[in-house]
């Protein structure tokens, strides 16, 4: 039975605890050729580098090899083959496919016409579960454990997905939220029902300093100009969510900044030297977090 | 009173079937759903006729047709008060009161317009996340169309 990894409500709790403990060991040991002569597409009908390279070198590491392409420019795409034709085509071709596309529903669409696993690399702004699974593992090396983490999310709430995606997944762990975005990018309300209906606590905030000394976590994220509908708007709030590293002075030891990259000015560059910034290992962390997904998903770990 | 005479309005039939409270609004939508422009059948239909229940109703008459227990799920997302009767001499011989069903497929278009549901020849696929107020959630891209925004799929 071929099990993919499209939303991350597709994985249990248990599941994802599985996941942080495959990770960890691949981090101990990195090469592990256990998928040697497996062939994994990587089909990015969207551009994207961070994502692209990380899942590759996963499946280098893993021994396994890499059919794909990072653009649909030449590709049967362009000839206006459908996506249902492609993905039932390079589906016989391979053991696993990881994709990325603009459509949202996508992957769901893929995991159904599938003969083999799917896994989703982002499909517009909906899902991108790879992410939220290095996340989690970034929080519970750094913290120990995913239970009760009291966590800070800044910046653009409302079309975030990984924000999204990381509220889901840390709701399993009764964790307390703390959202901070501008009025116009606030979490829409449909996760703060969710929350309320697993008797979980959140507060809300405009304001960055004031919880900030009380969390463990700090989940940054770019607020971008195209969000706004009022750019009078933009314009007042724009410099309200960076961090810089002066803000950090009375913040608990075990505090830890994460950011899904790429990063613009939301960080100041002087955070990047303090202990607390935890980003660009976050990145390593994903490629870890990617060797485990696709070893877990093709029942070889 | 005014039971009697809006359901006057629309002429009796002596064999078929009656679609009665589709909220006016949305009568044209049930039409293309039960893709009354491809039948030969005699139709008449009346809107924005008064209902106790609804406010302002619309009903179909369809002469010599029985419409399938597996269409109900397609009329439901836009009528989901509606009465369905089936007729035959003149006399009602069946009654069925729709309900609102826990997954909805086909019929209505997700409401964002990036999903894939949209762009590629795939019929639509919803979990019914609020039964009441009618909200929708997309199966693919896990957004939620609620009941104002619904279109008819095809």
């Amino acid at each position: 039975m071929k099990k993919s990894l499209v939303s991350i409500n597709d994985f249990t709790k248990e599941e994802i605890l599985r996941i942080m403990e495959i990770t960890a060991d691949f981090e101990k040991n990195p090469n592990q050729p256990i998928l040697e002569g497996k062939i994994i597409a990587s089909l990015f009908f969207e551009p994207s580098t961070r994502t692209r390279l990380s899942f590759e070198s996963a499946i280098n590491r893993l021994g396994a090899r890499v059919i794909g392409f990072s653009d649909t420019s030449n590709t049967s795409a362009t000839k206006g083959e459908s996506f249902n034709d492609t993905i039932c085509t390079i589906s016989n071709y391979c053991d696993m496919i990881i994709m990325r596309h603009f459509m949202e529903g996508a992957a769901r669409y893929a995991s159904q016409i599938s003969s083999v696993p799917v896994v989703n690399a982002g499909d517009g702004a909906n899902q991108h579960p790879s992410q939220t699974l290095l996340d989690l593992y970034s929080i519970i090396k750094t913290q120990g454990s995913l239970n009760n983490i009291n966590i800070m999310m800044v910046g653009d709430l409302k079309y975030g997905r990984a924000v999204h995606s990381l509220i889901q997944a840390l709701s399993h762990f009764g964790a307390k939220f703390t959202f901070v975005a501008p009025k116009e990018l606030e979490l829409p309300n449909e996760y703060k029902i969710s929350l309320n209906e697993q008797g979980l606590n959140y507060v809300e905030t405009y304001d960055i300093m004031e919880y900030i000394n009380d969390v463990d976590i700090i989940y940054m994220t770019r607020v971008q100009k195209e969000r706004f509908s009022d750019l009078m708007e933009y314009e007042k709030v724009k410099d309200e969510y960076i961090l810089t590293n002066n803000m950090l002075s009375n913040t608990k030891d075990n505090l830890k900044i994460l950011h899904p990259l790429p990063r613009v000015n939301e960080i100041s560059i002087d955070v990047d030297s303090n202990p607390k910034a935890y980003y660009f290992q976050q990145t390593k962390n994903g490629m870890f977090t990617r060797m485990a997904i696709i070893s877990y998903l093709l029942g070889v770990k | 009173m005014q039971e009697k005479i809006s359901f006057l309005e629309v002429s009796a039939i002596e064999k078929g079937t009656v679609i009665d409270h589709i909220p006016s609004h949305n009568l044209f939508s049930v039409m293309k759903i039960l893709g009354v422009r491809y039948m030969e059948n005699r139709i008449t239909f009346g809107s924005n006729l008064i209902s106790k229940k609804i406010g302002l109703k619309a009903m179909i008459k369809i002469s010599d047709i029985e419409i399938p227990k597996s269409e109900y799920s397609k009329i439901i997302p836009f009528a989901p008060l509606a009465h369905i009767s089936y007729i035959c001499g003149n006399k009602v011989t069946m009654k069925d009161i729709l309900e609102v069903p826990d997954h909805i497929e086909g019929s209505v278009k997700c409401g964002n317009p990036v999903c894939v549901t949209n762009i590629e020849n795939l019929n639509t696929s919803f979990v019914v996340i609020d039964k009441v107020n009618l909200s929708l959630k997309c199966s693919y891209c896990e957004k939620i169309t609620q009941y104002d925004k619904f279109k008819p799929k095809y």
